[in-house]
């Protein structure tokens, strides 16, 4: 018996949602046909702006999938038995996180059907082919890993002894995903704004805070659904994980705007005020960062204090803010960030187009459709071998 | 019982639409006959015997590609001991017609993969577009 | 033996899959060993170089001849929208292309005034480093960085590593941009990336680029800077020039007099 069975069988709810979902995916679709007809001048992206909203969901997404981590390495080295039904929920979302973000590279290549030519020709010194290779590799390790540990639950047996090696290798190849993601980027003598030491530990603070912010969200959701209980000693314990790396995303965000604004370098220092105060123009980024801002500090200010955060309505406000947060600053500031102004001086305002969220909101629908059916198979497998 | 039922079904339906083409023109006696090709230019020699261009004449054009892009080497010496330029619109285009020679065979055998001319230039139809 | 159907499948998938892996590893066995081969040996043959006098750009206010030369010998669209510009050589104001010697009492009429600008053949080309799959590279024979229209994958990270910002994206269709075609030079397809070849394909017959030809001031030099009796080590050797952002590494090919 296959697996997959389990999510064929399900209520006119869990079908309604796919469908709806479906419908996103589809509409996504016809969009990007029609982008690589007539080319990518129907995106906002420009000449001076190459790499956009596509490539900061790429990067957004390659953090959701390193995230993983925040769950299986407390289970798995240190015995939290509280995360025991919720560890396999965690490698779901981080193997899909992971897929989005493979998926958000390929519409934004201007001849993707070329895409194997970076086999055909590989170039190990470009950054892209080890990230090709280190992204596809993590899908393929969570994919065996989540089957294996399935079987096992569904059999009520002990998984394969090898399961466990790929799992404690799941871990650090979860830091060299997003270690690799920031490589691509960090090493450019052009881009000053991202050449930064600092850029893959302050992806991986990113990563952590809006991943378990988002397992947060999502257990909450299950929980009002009356789908699954995480229990609350799960959930604590994940909201203060969320709290520390939120701590250490805003220290580092802060660091590195000291040693930019107290050293004063112009050609460093513009990039950070293009995206906070518009180069004395004003920028359409400009009000964003600034909200991200007060939504980091937002939810800081919640989960810190532990009165605050033991109250859901709170918490769910404060993991929403999070997750927002970050999504603002690295789908869209850390992009535009870089390239703003541009290595001649020039500002060209990037504003994305509705065919380029209609591609976004496909990829997302398509991230949470394989979540719903994956989740709808862990369940079920879980009921029935209750029952 | 009855998924063998499904099985043998698919199986069928996959095999029915493998033979469509064969089944669609043996129904509507479909004529089938290769195109005539002519030459623009008669007399003058191939780079390569016909038997080779009919066959191979994808691999020669892909080599002459990587010889001129990757290797800056553009001279090629025929069979025939005769010296070319490896360029498909200078060389190929001198002889042959792009409409009458490349496009209706490739329209014949369906083959529409290569994107040769979505760069190179056929000299015949740009001319509203050449400069003077 | 007798194994189920779901081992059936299993056990096939997983063959796929480890050929699959076994031809991945032999392709990367390959371009190491061919990558080996094409990396620029120490001692280069050749590298060529240009040399731009402003002094006499400066003497042609609003003069853009030698990018309109180009531009038209290579096809290049002409696209209004600026976003989406397609430019192999263009001018660019004095405070863009040299922030660094502009202090604010910089003498007035360098700007505004023609400045070309243009791939600059680096020694040690970002764009090459980081491109995926080699489509663009530095000719061993004569240091011209290429590139190769057929092998783009249009990830334009090739854009995002130039320091120059000498490279375009076909972000539309670009024949439609073209009024006129060169028959003798290929258009570009939607989706590639593009710049500025030093005419590789003029320098195969011997002739000088398109820019330098154009100019009526004989404004632009070229040649091999490894050669000290080519026309371009003779200029740099007569005047002192200056090279963009050369603090980068980069090693930028084309020289500027001021």
């Amino acid at each position: 018996m296959f697996l997959i069975e389990k999510a064929f069988v399900g209520s006119r709810r869990y079908w309604a949602w796919l469908g709806v979902l479906a419908l996103f995916m589809f509409a996504a679709l016809l969009d990007w046909i029609h982008e690589q007809q007539v080319g990518l001048a129907i995106t906002g992206l420009s000449r001076d702006l190459p790499w956009g909203l596509y490539i900061g969901q790429f990067v957004f997404f390659v953090g959701v999938g390193a995230s993983a981590l925040v769950v299986v390495l407390p289970y798995y080295l240190h015995d939290w038995k509280a995360y025991a039904k919720i560890t396999m929920l965690g490698e779901i979302l981080g193997m899909v996180g992971v897929f989005m973000a493979m998926l958000f590279i390929f519409v934004s290549m201007g001849q993707p059907m070329r895409l194997i030519n970076v086999l055909r020709y590989p170039h190990p010194n470009s950054l892209i082919f080890w990230d090709l290779l280190t992204l596809s590799g993590y899908v393929t390790l969570n994919a065996v890993i989540i089957a294996r540990l399935l079987i096992a639950e569904r059999e009520q047996s002990a998984p394969p002894r090898w399961t466990k090696l790929l799992i404690l290798l799941s871990l650090p190849w979860a830091v060299g995903i997003h270690t690799v993601t920031a490589f691509l980027l960090c090493g450019l003598v052009a881009r000053p704004y991202w050449m930064t030491a600092l850029l893959a530990p302050r992806f991986l603070a990113s990563a952590f805070t809006a991943g378990s912010a988002l397992l947060v969200l999502i257990l909450l959701l299950l929980k009002r659904l009356k789908l699954f209980d995480a229990g609350g000693e799960a959930i604590r314990k994940l909201t203060v994980t969320a709290t520390y790396c939120l701590v250490v995303h805003i220290f580092f965000s802060l660091v590195e705007m000291f040693s930019t604004f107290y050293g004063g370098i112009p050609r460093e220092v513009e990039h950070i005020d293009y995206l906070y105060g518009g180069l004395s123009g004003g920028s359409p980024i400009t009000p964003w960062m600034w909200l991200s801002g007060a939504l980091a500090l937002a939810a800081l200010l919640v989960l810190i204090v532990p009165a605050l955060r033991v109250r859901p309505q709170l918490l769910l406000v404060a993991c929403a803010s999070a997750f927002i947060s970050v999504w603002i600053d690295k789908g869209f500031g850390l992009v535009i960030g870089g390239y703003e102004p541009s290595p001649l001086g020039a500002v060209t305002s990037y504003v994305p187009t509705l065919p380029e969220w209609t591609v976004v909101a496909g990829i997302w629908a398509l991230g949470a459709f394989l979540i719903t059916v994956l989740y709808k198979i862990v369940l079920s497998v879980r009921q029935e071998a209750e029952s | 019982m009855r998924e063998r039922l499904i099985i043998v079904g698919g199986l069928a339906l996959f095999l029915l639409l493998f033979a469509y083409p064969v089944l669609r023109a043996a129904v509507y006696h479909t004529q089938t006959s290769a195109p005539q090709l002519r030459l623009t230019s008669q007399g003058s020699t191939c780079v390569a015997p016909t038997d080779y261009m009919r066959t191979s004449h994808m691999r020669l054009l892909s080599q002459w590609r990587t010889d001129v892009v990757r290797h800056g080497d553009r001279r090629f010496v025929a069979f025939n001991g005769k010296v070319y330029d490896k360029s498909l619109t200078r060389t190929c285009l001198g002889c042959h017609n792009k409409q009458q020679f490349c496009d209706r065979c490739h329209a014949y055998s369906g083959v529409s993969g290569p994107h040769c001319w979505s760069c190179h230039n056929d000299p015949q139809a740009a001319t509203a577009k050449v400069m003077p | 033996m007798k194994i189920t159907r779901k081992e059936f499948l299993e056990l096939s998938g997983l063959s796929i899959l480890g050929a699959g892996a076994l031809r991945a590893v032999h392709a990367v066995k390959a371009a190491e060993s061919a990558h080996a081969n094409s990396l620029p040996s120490d001692s280069p043959k050749k590298q060529m170089a240009l040399a731009i006098d402003l002094r006499k750009c400066r003497r042609r206010p609003g003069c853009n001849l030698c990018s309109q030369a180009c531009h038209a010998t290579h096809n290049v669209p002409h696209i209004a929208d600026p976003r989406h510009e397609v430019k192999w050589i263009w001018n660019e104001g004095f405070a863009s292309v040299f922030p660094l010697e502009q202090n604010g009492y910089t003498r007035r009429n360098y700007n505004g005034s023609p400045l070309p600008v243009l791939c600059n053949h680096c020694e040690k080309p970002p764009c090459v480093e980081v491109c995926p799959t080699g489509a663009t590279w530095k000719r061993s024979e004569d240091g011209v960085v290429m590139m190769d229209w057929h092998r783009c994958i249009g990830c334009k990270y090739c854009i995002t590593a130039c320091p120059y910002g000498a490279r375009s994206f076909n972000f539309s269709e670009p024949r439609e941009a073209l009024q006129q075609v060169n028959p003798d030079f290929p258009t570009r397809s939607l989706g590639v990336v593009e710049k500025c070849n030093f005419c590789a394909e003029r320098l195969a017959k011997g002739e000088a680029p398109a820019c330098v030809e154009a100019c009526p001031e004989k404004a632009i030099v070229f040649g091999d800077v490894l050669d000290a009796s080519s026309d371009v080590s003779k200029a740099l050797d007569a005047s002192y020039s200056i090279r963009r952002k050369p603090e980068l590494g980069t090693g930028p090919n084309v020289f500027y007099f001021l």
